[in-house]
C-alpha cells in the first residue's frame, strides 16, 4: 500500500482515527482494571492494619472511628481508628493519618501513615500508606524509624508520652533521616497526631490486661522494650506496666 | 534473515544501548535507580511501551502522513503508557508506589519516539518488535545494573538481599548526587571495554 | 512570605535537576555554552508558565468529567500543540525573540520537566513549604520558580562544563562520563540546601 499523502484531509482523518482508538482502548482498559485498582488499594489497608499491630490470633476489628482536626472551623484533615480485640479484649489500634493540615509539611506533597499502638499506647510498627517523594528518599521513611540497629532513631516501642517525638535537631529524642529533616519532622509530627487521637479515647486510660499466655517471653534479659524494638521482625512481646514476666 | 533478526536484539542490548552507548532517557535512569528492583521495574515497563509502539507504529506508518506524524506517532505512545500504569497500578500497587511520576513519564522517554522514528517508520512489523525488545532489554539491564550497585553502596543490600550491615552503608549513593556519580564512573567503564 | 518560600523551595532545595531528576536531557544536551544554557532556560520559563496554566484548567475538566486516565494523553498533547503555536506566533510577533528561542521550542516538547510538573501542579503532589495550599496561584508560582531553578542548573553546568573543557581529562572518562560526575558534585552542593525552608 501507497503512503497517504499529507493532504488536509489525510491528516486529518488519520489522526482523528488514531485519537478514537486510541481513547477507546485506554477506555477499555480502564473499565477493566477500576475493580482491581479499588481492590488492590483495599486490600493493602486490610494488610496494613493488621500489620502495624500485634501478632494475636483471633484479632478483629471494630468499625473505624473517625477523628477530625479542625482549624479555624475547617475540617483540615481526618484520622481514621481501628480498634482491634481479641475476643472482648481490646489489644491496640491502628491509626490512619496523614500530613494534611501538618505544622510541619513535607516537601513531597502529603503522605498517608498506618501507625499501630498497643493498649498502653507504645507504637508497634508503622507502614507507609501513600508518599509522593522522590523515589529514595521518601522510601527511607518506611526503614528508618524502625531499624532496630539504630536505637536512636527507631520508634518502634516507644511511647510518645515519654518520648520526646520530634528531631534531635529540635530537641527531641528520636534522629532525623540523613539529609532530610523535614520529612522527618513531617513523619513524627503524623505519629504524635495519631498517638493523641487515641489518647483521647477513654479506654487508653484504663489498660486492659491481656492475659499473660499471650505475652511473648523475651529470649534473653527482661527488658520487653528490647524486643519489641526488634519491630521489623515478627515477634512481638507486650509491654506490662509493673508486672513481672 | 534470522542473522538480522539476531543483529537487531543484539543491537539494542550492546552497541547502541539507550544508556550507556546512546545516552537516551536519562531521567527514569537516574530516578528510579535506587535499588536494583526499582531499576528493573521501570526497565520493563519501558521496554511494554517500546515493542507495543514500535509494533503499531509499524503497522500503521502508511497510514499516517508525514506531516503529523509525530503527534500521531505521541498519541499511540501515551496510550500505551496510560495502559502501563493503569495495569501496574491494579496489579503491582507497590511498585506503583514506588515509581509513581516516572511511570506517565515514559511518553517523553527520548529512546521511544526515537525508536519509532528512526526504526519502526522504516521497518517491518516483526523487526519493529525485535528492536523494542532490544532496545527494552538493553536499557532494562542498564537500570539493573545501576540500580544495583547504588543499593550495594548506599544499603548494603542486593535486590533487597542484606549482604553487609546498613550502618557501613554510604547514603550519599541513594540520594541525588550518587546517581551521577554512579551513571558516570560505569559509563567510563562500558566506554573503556567496548573501545577495546 | 509563603510564596517567597516557594521560590527558594523549587529553586534550591528541591532543584527540578539535581534533586527531582527532571529534565536531565537538556541538562546534559544544551549545557555546553552558557549562552544556549541561557536561551534554553528562558524557552522553558516561557512554555512551563503557560503549559502549567492550561493543563491546570483541563485537569480541573477531566476530574468533573471523571477522565483522569486521559490525563497523561491530553497532556502530552496540549504541551506539544503549545509550543507548536508559541512557534509560529512569536515567528510572527517578534522575530527577535524567536531568533533567541527559537531552536529549543522543538526540543521543549520530549523535555519531562514539562510534563513532570504539569502532572504534579494539576493532582497536587508537589513540593510546597509549609503554610502553602496546592491551588492555581502556588502551582503557577511553583511552575515559575521551577522553571528558574531548571535555568539555574543550566547556566552553573555550563560555566563548570566551559572550565572543563579546558581541562585534561583521562580518556576514559571524557565526554558524559565526566559531565555526569561534575553534575553529581553540583547535585552534593545542592544538598546543602536541604532543610532551609
Amino acid at each position: 500500500m501507497a503512503k497517504l499523502q499529507s493532504s488536509f484531509k489525510n491528516m486529518l482523518l488519520s489522526l482523528t482515527l488514531i485519537a478514537l482508538v486510541a481513547a477507546a482502548a485506554l477506555a477499555g482498559v480502564y473499565t477493566l482494571t477500576e475493580d482491581p485498582i479499588s481492590n488492590a488499594s483495599a486490600k493493602k489497608q486490610k494488610e496494613a492494619k493488621e500489620k502495624v499491630l500485634p501478632k494475636v490470633e483471633g484479632m478483629t476489628f471494630a468499625d473505624a472511628e473517625k477523628v477530625y482536626i479542625v482549624k479555624k472551623s475547617d475540617t483540615v484533615s481526618t484520622i481514621i481508628l481501628h480498634k482491634a480485640y481479641v475476643g472482648e479484649e481490646w489489644i491496640g489500634t491502628a491509626v490512619e493519618a496523614s500530613t494534611e493540615g501538618n505544622q510541619n509539611m513535607p516537601f513531597g506533597g502529603t503522605f498517608r501513615l498506618m501507625v499501630g499502638f498497643n493498649n498502653v499506647g507504645d507504637v508497634v510498627r508503622y507502614v507507609v500508606l501513600e508518599q509522593a517523594e522522590t523515589p529514595g528518599l521518601g522510601a527511607l521513611m518506611s526503614t528508618w524509624f524502625c531499624n532496630p540497629d539504630k536505637p536512636k532513631s527507631n520508634i518502634l516501642g516507644k511511647n510518645p508520652a515519654t518520648t520526646n517525638f520530634s528531631v534531635s535537631k529540635d530537641g527531641g529524642d528520636v534522629d532525623a533521616i540523613t539529609a532530610s529533616t523535614i520529612t522527618s519532622r513531617a513523619f513524627l509530627e503524623v505519629v504524635v497526631r495519631a498517638y493523641n487521637a487515641i489518647a483521647q479515647q477513654p479506654m487508653l486510660i484504663e489498660k486492659v490486661e491481656v492475659e499473660p499466655a499471650e505475652v511473648f517471653v523475651c529470649p534473653n534479659g527482661n527488658d520487653p522494650l528490647e524486643c519489641a524494638g526488634r519491630g521489623c521482625a515478627e515477634q512481638y512481646c507486650l509491654k506490662q506496666k509493673g508486672g513481672q514476666q | 534473515m534470522k542473522n538480522k533478526a539476531l543483529n537487531t536484539v543484539l543491537n539494542g542490548i550492546l552497541r547502541e544501548n539507550p544508556v550507556f552507548a546512546l545516552v537516551l532517557g536519562m531521567c527514569p535512569t537516574l530516578a528510579t535507580t535506587t535499588s536494583a528492583i526499582n531499576g528493573m521495574s521501570m526497565g520493563l515497563a519501558t521496554t511494554f511501551v517500546l515493542i507495543c509502539s514500535n509494533v503499531v507504529i509499524s503497522l500503521l506508518k502508511n497510514l499516517i502522513p508525514d506531516k503529523v506524524r509525530i503527534p500521531a506517532f505521541i498519541v499511540v505512545i501515551a496510550t500505551f503508557v496510560t495502559m502501563v500504569q493503569l495495569l501496574i497500578q491494579a496489579y503491582v500497587p507497590a511498585v506503583y508506589d514506588k515509581l509513581g511520576l516516572f511511570i506517565p513519564l515514559i511518553v517523553v522517554n527520548c529512546i521511544v519516539l526515537g525508536r519509532a522514528e528512526a526504526f519502526a517508520a522504516k521497518n517491518t512489523v516483526g523487526l519493529s518488535a525485535l528492536d523494542g525488545l532490544g532496545m527494552g532489554l538493553g536499557f532494562s539491564l542498564a537500570l539493573t545494573l545501576i540500580g544495583a550497585v547504588r543499593e550495594l553502596l548506599g544499603t548494603g543490600s542486593l535486590f533487597g538481599m542484606n549482604l553487609y550491615s546498613e550502618t557501613y552503608g554510604m547514603l550519599i549513593f541513594v540520594l541525588a548526587p550518587g546517581a551521577f556519580i554512579v551513571l558516570g564512573y560505569l559509563m567510563a567503564l562500558v566506554q573503556k571495554l567496548l573501545k577495546k | 512570605m509563603v510564596y517567597f518560600l516557594i521560590f527558594i523551595s523549587a529553586i534550591f532545595v528541591n532543584n527540578i535537576v539535581l534533586s527531582q531528576f527532571l529534565g536531565i536531557c537538556p541538562f546534559l544536551g544544551v549545557s555546553k555554552k552558557i549562552n544556549t544554557a541561557l536561551g534554553m532556560g528562558a524557552a522553558v520559563l516561557f512554555v512551563m508558565t503557560l503549559a502549567t496554566l492550561v493543563t491546570y484548567l483541563l485537569q480541573q475538566l477531566l476530574n468533573t468529567w471523571n477522565l483522569g486516565f486521559l490525563q497523561t494523553i491530553l497532556f502530552i498533547l496540549v504541551i506539544a500543540a503549545l509550543v507548536q503555536m508559541i512557534e509560529i506566533i512569536l515567528k510572527k510577533i517578534s522575530p527577535s525573540l524567536y531568533q533567541a528561542l527559537g531552536v529549543f521550542l522543538p526540543l521543549i516538547t520530549t523535555n519531562c520537566c514539562l510534563l513532570g510538573v504539569a502532572i504534579m501542579v494539576a493532582s497536587g503532589t508537589y513540593k510546597l513549604p509549609m503554610g502553602a495550599e496546592p491551588g492555581l496561584l502556588t502551582g503557577m508560582l511553583f511552575a515559575i520558580a521551577t522553571a528558574i531553578g531548571f535555568a539555574l542548573a543550566l547556566v552553573l553546568f555550563a560555566g563548570m562544563r566551559e572550565q572543563l573543557a579546558l581541562a585534561k581529562v583521562p580518556k576514559a572518562l571524557q565526554g558524559t562520563p565526566i559531565a555526569l560526575l561534575t553534575a553529581g558534585l553540583l547535585a552534593m552542593a545542592f544538598m546543602g540546601f536541604s532543610g532551609v525552608v
